[in-house]
């Protein structure tokens, strides 16, 4: 370290310095040089489609189209020819426009939204105990039962999934319970992860009828711990004319591919569990469209 | 026997973030999330080796006997060289890696440049030089490259137990202004105690 104390006495600084600078811009051409042959030796030819199409993506990086971002979906749709519309956050525009890219027509991909399944907001859902603990869901879920609600199934209502949202498009309703901005969300799964008890999910925004519950509990557990929870009475099952909705394992499932959202087993479900969304999810956007926007 | 105790000095004693404190910022920075934490070890244990070893080739070769005319330029020039050559070879690698084997080229993905310019890559080139400048030069090298192996990974270690322990902390119940960095730093701190333990063992 100190080896500049026994330096020859016949150098001077100056030689020092200009040596110095040789040896830099020697080394700095020399290995310029080396790299720049490199690069034209070890070029990997990538396909020029994926630049133009990471140009087009939204590159929010969110992981909807289930990749590990923008340009792992660029890739992958080059070089394994996959559906140019699976990027949720660019909708349609983006879709046509990869498959213009990639010379293919695609059909847009139907629109989609997340659909928080239950119904247990805190003045039907019974409260069962007092939570002092970390005010996350993951946290009070894994608290088990003494997580604020009776039911195991339902909402913790901590606001995970709003947290979650990378959209704004999850609010905490005044109720305890977490309400979709449909225009502002676009299914990108994050608040599917985020759930612990995994009651969110994504559905076509042209799904309207929904079971808002998730508890395989008996009827009579159900009814002890929720005002709106399925008791498997099978009302429902039996009303479908399109047998699109049956109780599987004490708790009434839609099968959105027959499903029409024609409404009828709404106004049979006697616990007003199965909910048509089409007037909710509007008066949520009037409330709150403006604040995610603006945030 | 000299090299075992190389190896042990280098991994446990003189670990390079528990010890001699150099490479902090991806310690701290790259340590949220354990695959993201093996992604930077791995490729800091991989430039470190080839720094190690080219540097200490430089540092004879380039510096040293050819330019021999009265001007010994190995201590004056050795850093700012060190960092250009360790710079561009880190760039060469990387081109190699994404021609011939693009399976480890992914694997090290972004952590291969950004390791690049850190001062624990740095740091060990120095001590290379401190340590083995005396010894001849086929030992030296030998010496060199396998401390920049015992090196890296020693800083792999610390990388991944720094990890594993912050991801147990996101789940735990923290006062929230210890929250995130703070407890980060008092764990890193009771580590870096922990780790005095092994002082003098070499």
């Amino acid at each position: 370290m100190f080896g500049f104390i026994y330096m020859p006495v016949e150098v001077s600084t100056a030689q020092y310095t200009v040596f110095g600078l040789v040896v830099m811009v020697a080394l700095g051409a020399g290995l310029a040089a080396i790299l720049y042959f490199a690069s034209r030796v070890f070029k990997v030819d990538t396909d020029p489609r994926v630049e133009k199409i990471l140009e087009v993506l939204p590159n929010a990086n969110c992981g909807a189209c289930g990749f590990g971002g923008c340009v792992a979906y660029a890739e992958a749709l080059v070089t394994k020819g996959l559906a140019a519309n699976l990027c949720a956050p660019g909708r349609a525009a983006v879709a046509a426009k990869i498959a213009a890219i990639m010379g293919a027509t695609v059909e847009a991909k139907e629109p989609e939204v997340a659909v928080v399944h239950c119904g247990g907001d805190n003045k039907v859902a019974v409260h069962d105990a007092d939570y002092y603990g970390i005010q996350t869901c993951v946290a009070a879920n894994v608290a088990g039962l003494n997580s604020p609600k009776g039911c195991l199934f339902g909402c913790l209502g901590l606001g995970d999934c709003a947290r979650a949202c990378p959209f704004n498009a999850m609010v905490m309703g005044e109720d305890g319970l977490p309400l979709v901005i449909e225009s502002a969300c676009v299914a990108c799964k994050k608040c599917v992860a985020a759930c612990p008890r995994n009651i969110i999910e994504i559905h076509q925004k042209k799904s309207f009828v929904h079971v808002l519950c998730k508890s395989h509990d008996a009827g009579r557990d159900v009814l002890k711990v929720c005002k709106v929870g399925c008791i498997a009475c099978k009302k429902c099952e039996k009303v479908c004319p399109a047998d699109a909705i049956h109780v599987i394992n004490n708790l009434a499932v839609i099968d959105y591919a027959k499903c029409t959202s024609c409404g009828k087993c709404v106004k049979e479900c006697p616990q007003s569990i199965i909910v048509n969304l089409r007037q909710v999810r509007e008066e949520v956007d009037k409330l709150y469209e403006p604040a995610a926007k603006e945030a | 026997m000299e090299y075992f105790k190389l190896v042990v000095a280098a991994i446990f004693v003189s670990n390079f973030i528990l010890a001699q404190f150099l490479g902090l910022c991806p310690f701290i920075g790259v340590s949220k999330r354990t695959d993201s934490a093996i992604g930077m070890g791995v490729a800091v244990v991989f430039v470190m080796v080839l720094a190690s070893f080219v540097t200490y080739i430089v540092y004879w070769k380039l510096l040293y006997m050819p330019f021999n005319i009265g001007v010994d330029a190995r201590e004056y020039l050795n850093i700012v060289v060190f960092i250009l050559v360790i710079a561009a070879l880190v760039q060469f690698v990387e081109m190699v890696l994404q021609k011939s084997m693009p399976g480890l080229y992914r694997a090290l993905g972004i952590y291969l440049p950004l390791i690049t310019t850190n001062c624990a890559v740095l740091g060990v080139t120095q001590l290379n030089i401190g340590r083995f400048g005396s010894h001849s030069f086929l030992s030296g090298l030998l010496g060199s490259t396998l401390n920049g192996f015992a090196s890296g990974i020693g800083f792999f270690m610390a990388l991944l137990l720094m990890s594993a322990i912050r991801e147990r902390l996101d789940e735990a119940d923290i006062p929230l202004p210890f929250k995130g960095v703070p407890i980060a730093f008092i764990v890193a701190c009771s580590m870096a105690l922990a780790f005095l333990g092994f002082s003098g063992m070499v």
